[in-house]
């Protein structure tokens, strides 16, 4: 990769870490607070379902994380491994793909 | 003042100190050598004695030995330090001393190393000064005061000893890695006003060798005997490239 | 080398994040289950709810405030203006994540 686009990779890290660190927080506290009221499934779609707020909330969670993880791998991955070069970029590219058709699953799944 | 100068005096009181130094190059293994004691006593002292009286074979730098050139830097104890600098008193757990050559740096022999790369390094980051005025124009008014002046000054003392490349992990691991004493040369170079290389020194010091690797483990910042941070400066080169590649300025 | 604080603060914060980045898939696999409705949704509710899944839960939760925090601190040594207290932040970043972890602890 160019160091121009490496330069670009440091500049999405710590963006979607700032996003990231919001959306955690709202989650963890969210979670929480559902958790303990020990919320059957049933109850749990009747306050998601259709929730246009929710839904977008957990969208840009979900994309923030597809951003932020494989940046977050590439240097272990490099560092600790010795793993660098293409190959490296187009797994991890591959991996964001997954993460999010993963996590849009989710999401649509209990907002939708 | 004490007990005496050295050589007199304390040799009598049998005082002495076991220390373990590296003999050898890449192979090689660690000599176990028996010094005399003294008040204020540097590891420099140290090697030195073993050098002249116990072992003429052993080889190792050093230069003004009163802690303003930085070449007798060695690994004390598993830590990168001035040995000029470094009392035996501080460092020695039980008596016991273990002095080895510089980490990150291919050995020569014994406690000597290689800084080549650590210069070629320097260079590579663009860390020396490219000017575009001549003698025929005014000299440059610079406030010392103002911000950019002040960040050049917080980096602008490095002697290029080597300590920070020494303590720093991601040297270790990243061969390609500038490391934190060009990068910090760097960081003062892009605040040099007057300096007219600016985009190319961005350029050079960005990506995966450049400051971009740095994992803020601040061991540089650690051991920096001129208390210099060069993670600080590592991180306004973050900023800077950042900045300048949204810009479209490079 | 590795005997300052700033390096373990690394070093929690890779593996945590290497431990995060495994989780995830997983946990995004778990709720996509609810597409398949309610049912599903509770079976999987119902097996949270094991004491082992529940340990490590608050293991998962440990791991997010310690990567957390210690992204904060990056953030902090990255961005703001230098200062000397910079070189605590490393303590201040694993004596956070410990209080959340602890909190969350409490709090199931």
């Amino acid at each position: 990769m160019s160091v121009r686009g490496e330069t670009m990779l440091w500049i999405a890290q710590r963006a979607s870490a700032v996003l990231l660190a919001v959306c955690v927080t709202v989650h963890l506290v969210t979670m929480t607070y559902a958790i303990r009221g020990g919320l059957s499934a049933v109850e749990i779609f009747a306050r998601t379902r259709g929730s246009i707020g929710w839904l977008a909330f957990y969208t840009l969670f979900v994309v923030a994380v597809t951003v932020h993880v494989p940046i977050g791998l590439r240097s272990a991955l490099g560092e600790w491994l010795g793993w660098r070069g293409r190959s490296r970029d187009m797994v991890l590219a591959a991996f964001a793909l997954a993460l999010g058709a993963l996590g849009m699953r989710a999401v649509l799944g209990v907002f939708a | 003042m004490g007990d005496g100068e050295i050589g007199t005096g304390n040799e009598a009181s049998g005082a002495k100190l076991s220390v373990r130094i590296w003999r050898g190059a890449r192979q090689g293994e660690f000599v176990r050598y028996q010094v005399p004691r003294h008040v204020s006593q540097t590891v420099l002292d140290v090697v030195t004695y073993v050098q002249r009286v116990l072992d003429p074979t052993l080889a190792y730098r050093f230069a003004c030995r009163v802690g303003m050139c930085g070449s007798c830097a060695m690994t004390v104890n598993g830590v990168a330090r001035w040995t000029c600098r470094t009392h035996v008193d501080k460092v020695a757990r039980e008596g016991r001393l273990e002095v080895a050559p510089l980490r990150n740096l291919p050995v020569i022999r014994d406690l000597v190393t290689d800084m080549r790369e650590f210069f070629d390094k320097w260079a590579r980051a663009q860390g020396r000064f490219r000017g575009g005025a001549t003698r025929h124009e005014d000299v440059a008014r610079i406030r010392p005061d103002s911000a950019a002046r002040m960040q050049v000054e917080a980096g602008i003392e490095c002697i290029g000893c080597g300590v920070c490349y020494a303590s720093c992990d991601v040297v270790a691991r990243n061969p390609d890695y500038l490391g934190p004493a060009a990068l910090n040369r760097a960081w003062t170079l892009v605040n040099d006003v007057r300096d007219i290389a600016r985009t190319d020194r961005l350029r050079a010091v960005a990506g995966d060798a450049g400051c971009h690797a740095c994992h803020t483990q601040m061991g540089c910042t650690e051991r920096c005997p001129k208390n210099i941070a060069p993670t600080a400066s590592i991180a306004g080169l973050k900023r800077e490239t950042a900045r300048a590649a949204l810009r479209g300025e490079w | 080398m590795r005997n300052h604080s700033g390096y373990w603060a690394f070093a929690v914060h890779r593996v945590s994040g290497i431990a995060l980045a495994l989780f995830l898939p997983v946990h995004f696999w778990a709720l996509g289950r609810a597409l398949e409705g309610a049912a599903s949704l509770d079976a999987l509710l119902a097996w949270t709810e094991m004491p082992l899944v529940k340990f490590a839960e608050w293991g998962i939760v440990l791991l997010l405030a310690a990567h957390f925090a210690g992204g904060l601190r990056i953030l902090a040594l990255e961005f703001l203006p230098w200062r000397d207290w910079h070189k605590s932040l490393a303590a201040a970043a694993a004596a956070a994540s410990l209080a959340v972890g602890l909190a969350f602890a409490l709090a199931l």
